[in-house]
């Protein structure tokens, strides 16, 4: 009996050995997975999977299998902190995190001061959702990149959007009360100051972040206000919940989000919301492209029955798959080294990772949610459309930077 | 005046809300002395048993069956748990019901998932009722707002103008007597707890939908409702109702006014731009009533109608 077991035990071991040598690079995924915004990061988490089933299939990165090891840190920085340090002893050297940008700041932080003590062994940041625009500022990282736009660039097409409608003479802007939100609260006031002087901006709410269940009262003070248009960086239960109230109580203006897309949010608001929430983001489904990114958009749907969202994930996978064949190793530096001033040819245009502060830039598009589409959105006959005035080149969304940024030898 | 309007309705439907989630804490608390935590797990053990029966069959099944559910549920509890737990007095109940609310958590999230349900208003509520000031009112909240005074004229009725109300009353204060003249007060205790979580589930079922239902709803509801309890007097059902809607109100009229500190206490030379200054009453609101929670016990331990300390 006993020899029995320490039998199965050396098996099991054996077949833990065999499953480490195979060459394999990890990703750690660390981003909320329960809570109010665990659909967001569930969503994410997704798009991560199936786009290392693609490089996979591909033989992998360098002959190395992708694997996306998932860690649920509730949104929460100390508990990412303790999900990075977890990662790190199972020799994760790749991160990969974006909803949150309160987390994000933890996590540069965290991620620089490991590689200062650990040279040689150093940890890349790859950021495809936290937009909060000092990431790629003054607190830029040679060890981050971000993949998505940040604030200023979208608040930028957000506000000329607003700029080229004269009927609209008064915006309200409400966000969630953390440094995402008063970044956007910022920009928000200050573009549309410059570009449309007559504005009157008749409100600026910030919120407690994931802890309003009934936006009832803040709706009714938008309305109030006599907002013609409303700005908000909301997103995942924040994002449902004010979308939801906003139909509930009849308020038919265009609001104008970052994240209109949450995973929820189409259920919530239905027909009601059709012509009246806009979005402005990398991608909508609908766009025309190209057959291999339609194929993509149609597998990852078949594989996960959920809206292809993420469009950015499978950006930075490629990016990094072809910035790691330039270099020849899967050492991190050495991807880092490449990644900078990398490019890729997508579906919907060329994007750019530029090199002097690591922020990508990718094509715009100003989607509005309509209900004559070829592709809907969370199984419905409802999804996001745009036409060719709404989409913004990738030059076009360019912002000056003030990093100065400190490269490895 | 828009805003008055608007804010009285909303806070007080959130008041009624509160209010029945409560009056079952409140009931169980000043008859048996258990302080039970996994109240509010009940309150969602409400909305997620409401989203399966709506899910199979209707809503309006959800309405009745969820809370006796519910209700049944919690007389298990009494009668398989609490009671063995009460020979080793309140300390031990404490802790019983507080790992009681880790189980339920723990259960909920196990079934249903980490991530929230879609638990919907049924269609035939889902429509604006009336246009006040341009903005439309959803019936649903109307609809709550009936239910929630219905639960309360039944329940002022049942207990002050019924037998079994007489009994219940008569055992929250003088219990062994009420033994003595031959009633069954570990029955009363059982039903009295079963009523109790029963409220908070049929709370669950009309709050799920008109809030969020996800597994944190309870850990979210759980401390509002202990403050209920406490500043309105622990054990006086009165006194919850008139904390409850003190606090709904509080906390949607805060949302509802567009004023800084700077604003209110600009006399003291506080200015618009400094940290403390640019403070909104807004921002203040999730923390409204835990501030008044620390107030009352200060001036007042015994909560607003409370007749008993601490």
């Amino acid at each position: 009996m006993k020899l029995m077991k320490s039998a199965a035990l050396a098996a099991a071991f054996g077949f833990v050995a065999m499953g480490a040598s195979a060459e394999t690079l990890k990703i750690g995924f660390i981003d909320p997975l329960s809570g109010p915004f665990g659909p967001s990061g569930d969503a994410a988490m997704k798009h991560w999977m199936y786009a290392a089933e693609q490089v996979n299939k591909a033989g992998g990165i360098n002959g190395a299998e992708v694997e996306i090891i998932a860690y649920d840190n509730k949104v929460n920085p100390k508990e990412s902190l303790i999900q990075f340090q977890k990662a790190i002893d199972r020799g994760v050297r790749i991160i990969a995190q974006g909803n949150g940008s309160s987390v994000a700041s933890a996590l540069i932080d965290a991620v620089d001061k490991h590689n200062k003590r650990n040279p040689g062994d150093e940890v890349i940041y790859l950021n495809f959702a936290a937009v909060d625009p000092s990431f790629t500022n003054d607190r830029c990282s040679f060890y981050h990149f971000r993949f998505d736009s940040h604030a200023e660039m979208k608040m930028n097409a957000v506000t000329d959007w607003i700029a080229a409608r004269p009927e609209i003479k008064k915006v309200y802007v409400i966000g969630q009360d953390y440094s995402f939100g008063q970044a956007n609260a910022k920009a928000a006031d200050a573009m549309i100051k410059a570009k449309r002087p007559d504005i009157e901006i008749v409100g600026n709410e910030l919120h407690p972040m994931g802890k309003v269940k009934d936006f009832t009262p803040y709706i009714q003070k938008i309305m109030q206000a006599e907002a013609d248009a409303v700005i908000t960086g909301n997103w995942g239960a924040d994002m449902v919940l004010l979308i939801k109230a906003a139909i509930a109580s009849g308020h038919e203006v265009p609001y104008l989000t970052f994240y209109g897309g949450s995973l929820g949010a189409a259920t919530a608001i239905g027909k009601d919301g059709v012509g009246q929430l806009y979005q402005i983001s990398e991608v909508n489904t609908n766009l025309e492209t190209t057959p291999e990114q339609n194929a993509l958009i149609d597998g990852y749907e078949a594989a996960y029955h959920d809206s292809y969202y993420y469009h950015r994930v499978f950006n930075a996978m490629t990016m990094l798959d072809e910035a790691a064949e330039k270099a020849g190793t899967n050492n991190v530096v050495e991807i880092a080294k490449q990644l900078e001033g990398a490019t890729l040819d997508t579906g919907y245009g060329t994007i750019t990772m530029r090199a002097e502060d690591h922020q990508i830039l990718q094509p715009l598009f100003m989607s509005v949610f309509s209900d004559n589409v070829t592709r809907g959105v969370e199984g419905l006959p409802l999804g996001w459309t745009s036409g060719d005035a709404d989409r913004i080149e990738a030059d076009a969304t360019a912002m000056p930077t003030s990093c100065k940024m400190e490269r490895p030898e | 005046m828009e805003t008055i309007i608007f804010s009285l309705l909303n806070g007080v439907i959130y008041g009624l809300l509160l209010f029945m989630l409560s009056s079952g804490l409140t009931l169980i608390f000043s008859m048996m002395g258990v302080l039970n935590f996994a109240h509010a797990s009940f309150y969602m053990l409400g909305a997620y048993f409401a989203y399966t029966i709506s899910g199979v069959s209707s809503f309006w099944l959800a309405l009745i069956f969820a809370p006796i559910l519910v209700g049944l549920i919690g007389a298990a509890v009494e009668k398989w748990g609490l009671r063995t737990v009460h020979a080793n007095g309140h300390v031990a109940e404490l802790l019983f019901t507080f790992g009681l609310a880790y189980i339920i958590d723990e259960i909920v999230k196990i079934v249903y998932g980490r991530n929230a349900v879609d638990y919907r208003v049924p269609e035939l509520l889902d429509f604006p009722l009336f246009e006040l000031f341009g903005a439309q009112y959803p019936a649903y909240r109307i609809f709550i707002l009936f239910i929630s005074v219905g639960m309360l004229i039944a329940l002022w009725f049942i207990l002050n103008r019924t037998r079994a109300g007489l009994i219940i009353q008569a055992a929250l204060t003088h219990p062994h007597m009420v033994g003595s003249l031959g009633h069954n007060v570990p029955r009363i205790f059982m039903t009295v707890f079963g009523a109790g979580c029963a409220l908070a589930g049929l709370a669950g079922v009309i709050g799920g939908n008109y809030l969020v239902t996800d597994p944190a709803m309870a850990v979210q509801m759980g401390p509002i409702v202990f403050v209920v309890v406490v500043v309105g007097g622990l054990g006086s059902l009165a006194g919850a109702f008139l904390a409850a809607m003190i606090l709904g109100l509080l906390q949607t009229f805060a949302v509802a006014i567009d004023a800084t500190f700077a604003d209110i206490f600009g006399f003291l030379g506080l200015s618009q731009t400094s940290e403390v200054g640019s403070i909104t009453i807004a921002s203040l609101a999730p923390m409204l009533p835990f501030l008044m929670l620390v107030i009352v016990l200060m001036i007042r331990p015994r909560g607003l109608l409370g007749d008993r300390e601490l």
